[in-house]
């Protein structure tokens, strides 16, 4: 399958610490996350635990805790930390010249 | 990098969870190497005494079996002793020869039964109760002899005796104090202990020791007691205490007293080796309980996992003896004597008997025998060093309100049903966490709390899920130590980090979290808010709030719903309204249309399934003030009528709410904080549930905090009367000043009232006027310039957190 990369938006319109959500075409909506060292990942929003929204949760260190339940996601690989279980899907992200790209898949 | 070679000696419980500790910290650090002088992996020891009794199966207490090692990348030398440590050369030298080199070095070898040096010892049939090969020797030795004596009638002894008698053979127990567990009991206790155990069908001969071990043909035959008598034996058994086993230290030049001499963080007299378990004397003790030896595990894991901020200071060990049907306690310095106060409930018929031992209103000592439902709580008690002069006049008779969250009435965590629920917020019985603790070798609450989420969210079943463990592990529970740090990104505590932040002037999180040596980059969904609330509450008009560090409805200023939408709750100062602001509020929830309006219990309304970008818009619409129905601070001040109407009314109790609303507004505070006014003492407003509660008299208002109607009910307790409504003002914001400078985030009224003491919060509030106006002084100034939340954000419409990024 094809990768169509997109630009999103730029680094700075998510913030450190935090997250933005967006929503491509019929595509399920996506969490965009930044760490405090500027590195981004992308999450389908949504928690496998209750349906959470991911782009509203804690994130700290390259983890975020939703905000319903505080279930833990690892943003790397979006496994659920343990003893939790469940796995959210993943997205290739990067960061070119301070913009934000998504591989459409 | 090349990475470092850890070598651990012992495959025990202690050495094990090292190395869990280390994996957890870093996993990729070292390469592992484990030698064991036991074919299996690391199995639970504590639980050998349930084998013996035949209550369990070998298999069931196998705590890391073999694929773990290989799993995680550790190569396990097992079946194999280790002879020799080479210190210079840096490597250990094996019973085949081979040599095991090492760039860090744990030894955990554990003890050794003490073996009387009488004569007979030697013979065939005299075994120690220590590991898998002598439990099977025991049951072997079950199945073809018939008696059967145990030398010392300590918790091991007698566990062995059970398991013995259980299997069919006569024993004796020989034990030289005066009663049984004289270590563990005092004579009371250990009169009713003994009487308990000749009703299992023990015989017992205390005050006496054995003298030489009789035998026949190299087995032996019979045990003679310095009285002369000798009893029959096929086997013996000793348990008459344990030796550390520290050879291999002495041999190579380690710093050896009983056991190998260890430092706060676990090091040895070399740098390269460590030690902990029952082989160490750590301050002068060495520790033959397993809470000890875990908390030892945390604190080296911490130590080799790069961290090495954690220090072993010591445990307070309490007991419990695993002999089905016979529950007893004991923890502290449980003896009394001159200078404590004792108090004793003794009920020998019925075979109960309870003594707590008192000094200076804390709690130092407490010995259960019959009835040790409230063990678990007294040792909570005990370790939190809580002033229980509230608690004095009942606190014999136990925490009767345990187990509140759909447990109502049941205090015996023991007799509860399988399928009773014990977390009411997740849903989880029983038999689940019981199952859990099992299955998965669980051993503290916390664990307990990952792995089913019982008491993962209100925490109030926390007690009873202590007690599950407590009834479920036997003296392997390990309770949380007495000092609690923050969170697992620190070992500090909450009140070191408030002094820190406060004597160092610390303003932002990350100087916070460097200043005190943080093990995480940017800390994690705990701390970062209690962080974030001592900064700004310490700080104010200095520390910048940080939306990163509040969890979602304080980042939105709403109340995230379960489908993501979020309810809005605008002031309604008093809980008055006017035909005006109730249009404003209808026409808001058509023009957005809100899916439900709702009235709340703090009298105000709640517009509910509101759309995230809607938020700044709707906001700007109502044009009120934010209500922070949301928040960890001021929600709201609920009133009756008052004399303005109500036929009883004495005062204008919804004119004082509405001022105390107005002069809290926006106060944030560790937890959420509600007030009430009622104007006479039938007290419609439900004062007596409130944080803050005032009641109206005829001569003036009489103050009640600390009141909570939530998870558990809590009535609030009179402070203080009276006469105008600016003293009214002044000592309620001197309290929640206090409360806001000094309880833990996370910490309701409540429980910062009982934490430091209602004679501190009088100190503090009605007795030193000075104190008193200060607080107030500084809450004014706390408040002058903080912004209406709603205000604030309602031009950010565009932006992050409000809306989506565009497609």
């Amino acid at each position: 399958m094809t990768q169509q990369w997109q630009r999103i938006c730029a680094l700075t319109d998510i913030p450190t610490q935090g997250a933005r959500a967006v929503q491509l075409g019929d595509m399920a909506p996506i969490a965009i996350f930044r760490t405090t060292g500027d590195r981004v990942f992308a999450l389908d929003n949504r928690c496998p635990h209750k349906g959470g929204e991911l782009s509203h949760g804690l994130v700290y260190g390259e983890t975020v805790a939703c905000p319903m339940h505080n279930f833990k996601i690892d943003l790397k690989t979006g496994q659920a930390l343990a003893p939790e279980q469940g796995q959210t899907a993943c997205h290739s992200v990067e960061v070119r010249d301070g913009e934000v790209w998504l591989a459409r898949s | 990098m090349q990475k470092q070679r850890l070598v651990l000696i012992g495959n025990g419980m202690a050495g094990i969870r090292a190395i869990e500790e280390v994996l957890k910290h870093d996993a990729a650090r070292y390469e592992i190497t484990v030698i064991g002088d036991e074919p299996w992996g690391n199995y639970n020891r504590i639980q050998l005494s349930p084998v013996l009794a035949g209550e369990q199966k070998l298999k069931d207490i196998i705590l890391n079996d073999l694929d773990w090692y290989a799993s995680n990348g550790i190569r396990l030398i097992k079946g194999m002793a280790a002879t020799q440590i080479d210190r210079a050369g840096q490597y250990v030298i094996l019973a085949s020869g081979e040599a095991i080199s090492y760039d860090k070095l744990i030894i955990a070898t554990g003890s050794r039964p003490f073996m009387l040096p009488i004569p007979g010892a030697d013979l065939d049939g005299v075994i120690g109760f220590r590991d898998i090969k002598d439990t099977e020797k025991m049951v072997v030795a079950a199945a073809l002899y018939r008696h059967a004596v145990v030398i010392g009638g300590g918790l091991l002894g007698l566990e062995a005796a059970h398991g013995l008698k259980l299997r069919g053979m006569e024993v004796t127990v020989v034990h030289l104090g005066e009663w049984l567990l004289n270590r563990q009991l005092d004579q009371s206790a250990g009169r009713l202990l003994e009487k308990a155990m000749q009703q299992h069908g023990l015989k017992l001969k205390l005050g006496i020791s054995a003298d030489a071990l009789l035998g026949d043909n190299g087995r032996v035959t019979g045990v003679r007691l310095t009285t002369g008598e000798v009893v029959e034996a096929d086997l013996v058994v000793m348990a008459a205490g344990i030796v550390p086993n520290a050879a291999l230290g002495q041999a190579a030049g380690l710093n050896v007293e009983q056991g190998i001499v260890v430092d706060d963080c676990l090091q040895t007299s070399d740098e390269h080796i460590y030690a902990l378990g029952e082989c160490v004397s750590h301050r002068g003790m060495s520790y033959g309980l397993v809470a000890p030896l875990f908390e030892m595990a945390k604190v080296l894991g911490n130590q080799l996992g790069g961290c090495g901020k954690q220090r072993y200071t010591g445990t307070m060990t309490s007991t419990k003896l695993k002999v089905t049907g016979i529950d007893l306690f004991s923890a502290g310095e449980f003896f009394g004597g001159e200078g404590y106060d004792e108090l004793v409930l003794s009920d020998p018929a019925a075979g109960i008997y309870k003594k707590l031992v008192l000094k200076d209103n804390l709690l130092v000592g407490a010995c259960l025998f019959g009835d040790t439902s409230d063990g678990a709580w007294y040792y909570q008690l005990l370790r939190q060093g809580r002033n229980i002069a509230d608690l004095r006049a009942g606190l014999l008779f136990g925490q009767q309100d345990l187990g509140d969250a759909g447990t109502s009435g049941a205090s015996r965590a023991g007799g509860l049903p399988d399928d009773a629920e014990v977390c009411g917020c997740n849903g989880v019985t029983k038999g689940v966490i019981v199952k859990a603790i099992k299955e998965k070798g669980l051993f503290t609450v916390d664990d307990v709390k990952k792995h089913t989420r019982a008491g993962a969210s209100c925490g109030s079943c926390t007690g009873l899920v202590e007690q599950i463990l407590m009834s479920t592990v036997g003296s392997s529970f390990q309770a949380a130590p007495k000092r609690k740090a923050m969170c697992a990104c620190t070992e500090h505590t909450h009140e070191e980090v408030r002094a820190a932040i406060r004597d160092q002037h610390l303003i932002t999180l990350s100087d916070t979290m460097r200043a005190l040596h943080w093990s995480t980059p940017d800390g994690c969904p705990s701390c970062r808010p209690a962080l974030n609330y001592y900064l700004i509450s310490t700080w104010p008009g200095e520390a910048k709030d940080d939306p990163q560090a509040r969890l979602v409805n304080e980042r939105m200023h709403a109340n995230i719903q379960k489908d993501s939408t979020f309810g809005v709750i605008p002031r309604m100062w008093g809980g008055v309204t006017t035909p005006d602001e109730l249009r404003k509020i209808a026409d808001v929830a058509d023009k957005y249309a809100v899916k439900m309006v709702k009235v709340t219990g703090g009298q105000r309304l709640d517009l509910l399934g509101v759309k995230k970008e809607d938020l700044p818009k709707i906001w700007q619409d109502l044009d009120m003030p934010c209500g922070m129905g949301y928040a960890k601070g001021l929600r709201t001040a609920k009133t009756c009528v008052g004399k303005q109407f109500c036929r009883f009314g004495t005062q204008d109790s919804t004119g004082m709410g509405i001022a105390l609303e107005k002069a809290l507004d926006r106060m944030w505070a560790p937890h959420k904080v509600k007030l009430a006014v009622s104007g006479c003492p039938r007290n419609c407003a439900e004062a007596g549930i409130k944080d803050v509660g005032i009641i109206a008299v005829d001569s003036g208002w009489e103050i009640y905090i600390g009141g909570n109607g939530g998870i558990k009910t809590e009535v609030a307790e009179f402070l203080i009367k009276l006469k105008t409504e600016d003293e009214v003002m002044e000592y309620t914001g001197a309290f929640l000043q206090l409360y806001r400078e000094e309880a833990n985030y996370l910490e309701r009224t409540v429980h910062f009232m009982r934490r430091v003491g209602m004679d501190y919060i009088k100190a503090q509030v009605l007795e030193d006027a000075t104190r008193r106006q200060a607080l107030w002084a500084r809450l004014q100034l706390a408040l002058a310039d903080e912004p209406d939340p709603w205000q604030a954000r309602i031009g950010e419409s565009a932006a992050a957190p409000f809306a989506d990024l565009p497609q």
